[in-house]
């Protein structure tokens, strides 16, 4: 794009070798902007998330192509799946092991209620076990649905007082 | 030929008896004979592959209460078996004889069906749940066991107290959800509850 205007952007000869901003902007700039995935993949919702890492839709796009399968080293726990008792404990104790600020998104009808499986085996929602922040809808959900909720967090995230919590926490 | 099975496999254990079958040749084996009679059929008749057990609860009541079924494959001939056997026991444990000495791949099978009917399978190696975790209290495919499922605890005590959470019957709203037979537009075959009375918000009347 051409424009004359160009006072908008940084000018080291006006404002110095500084940039002034919020600490909540500018962590919650960088937090967004790499949010590493933990791919709880436990059904066939993980084929669409691994979708969702090819270059159609492209993850990558929002930072988050990332998919760490280490807990230690993730942001968002994506629980991609029919969550059985079974399997109850272990998704908690991941989740558990994941490095603080973390967030989780409940992807489908099955992670995020049960979805079909009205049964014995099947947690009825992961939401019993962990604070979801973001569900998605589908059975499964379109790749685009994803990229949605990760769009979703990251504007949650952006509000978040992190230069607070960094303190009190 | 299978018939020629049938035929020999009398004439070698005269306990043996037809089975009501709409497929494939079928026999009733009594529990004393079913090894014996499995192996003869493996050995003599080419049934050289095991493709499943199966469990039968016959509700509570019918005596005897659990059938053994095993579905045998001729690779030679590209032919089935059925050989059905009663179980020995209480109901509340019945018992049944182990062929994993016969077909290393029954253990799996049969594990599936201790976990699922709680049935013992006498000289199984490592008789454990396969589907369910240990300490699960039920056997869920047992006729009297509901398809929501009992309440009990979860399998991490751990996690458990720290989220509260335990095993609940899970809400069937109207449920379970059948698809409807026939021709039809697939909006109208979707599984539906039974009975659309009650949900999660309208209790179900008595």
């Amino acid at each position: 794009m051409v424009t004359a205007n160009t006072t908008f952007s940084y000018d080291s000869k006006i404002e110095g070798e500084v940039v002034v901003t919020k600490l909540d902007a500018a962590i919650n700039w960088i937090r967004t902007n790499s949010m590493w995935p933990m791919p709880m993949g436990l059904a066939c919702c993980a084929i669409e998330l691994m979708q969702v890492g090819s270059p159609r839709f492209d993850i990558a796009r929002f930072g988050a192509e990332v998919m760490r399968f280490s807990p230690r080293q993730s942001d968002c726990m994506i629980v991609a799946g029919t969550v059985t008792y079974k399997m109850a404990p272990q998704v908690r104790r991941i989740y558990d092991q994941m490095c603080a600020p973390k967030w989780v998104i409940a992807m489908g009808a099955c992670a995020s209620s049960g979805g079909m499986y009205r049964s014995y085996a099947t947690l009825q929602g992961v939401d019993r076990i962990l604070p979801v922040d973001v569900y998605i809808s589908g059975c499964p959900p379109r790749p685009e649905a994803i990229l949605d909720a990760l769009m979703k967090l990251q504007a949650k995230v952006k509000k978040e007082r992190s230069g607070k919590n960094l303190f009190t926490a | 030929m299978s018939a020629d099975a049938t035929t020999a496999l009398k004439g070698k254990f005269p306990q043996v008896t037809d089975r009501a079958s709409a497929d494939h040749p079928a026999v009733d084996v009594p529990p004393a004979d079913l090894v014996a009679a499995l192996q003869y059929l493996r050995d003599e008749c080419a049934f050289d592959m095991l493709m499943d057990i199966s469990g039968v609860d016959w509700a509570e009541g019918a005596s005897p209460r659990f059938t053994v079924v095993y579905h045998l494959f001729s690779t030679k001939r590209h032919e089935y078996f059925r050989v059905a056997t009663p179980c020995t026991g209480s109901d509340a444990e019945p018992v049944a004889p182990s062929v994993v000495s016969l077909w290393p791949g029954a253990n799996w099978h049969e594990r599936e069906a201790y976990d699922m009917f709680g049935i013992k399978f006498a000289g199984h190696p490592d008789l454990r749940r396969i589907l369910m975790w240990d300490g699960y209290p039920y056997h869920p495919l047992r006729k009297e066991f509901p398809l929501a499922g009992l309440e009990a605890p979860l399998p991490g005590p751990d996690v458990e107290e720290e989220t509260g959470t335990r095993l609940i019957s899970a809400p069937m709203a109207g449920g379970p959800f059948v698809a409807s037979p026939g021709e039809m537009n697939l909006t109208e075959a979707e599984p539906r509850a039974k009975d659309q009375s009650w949900n999660e918000r309208n209790v179900k009347p008595e």
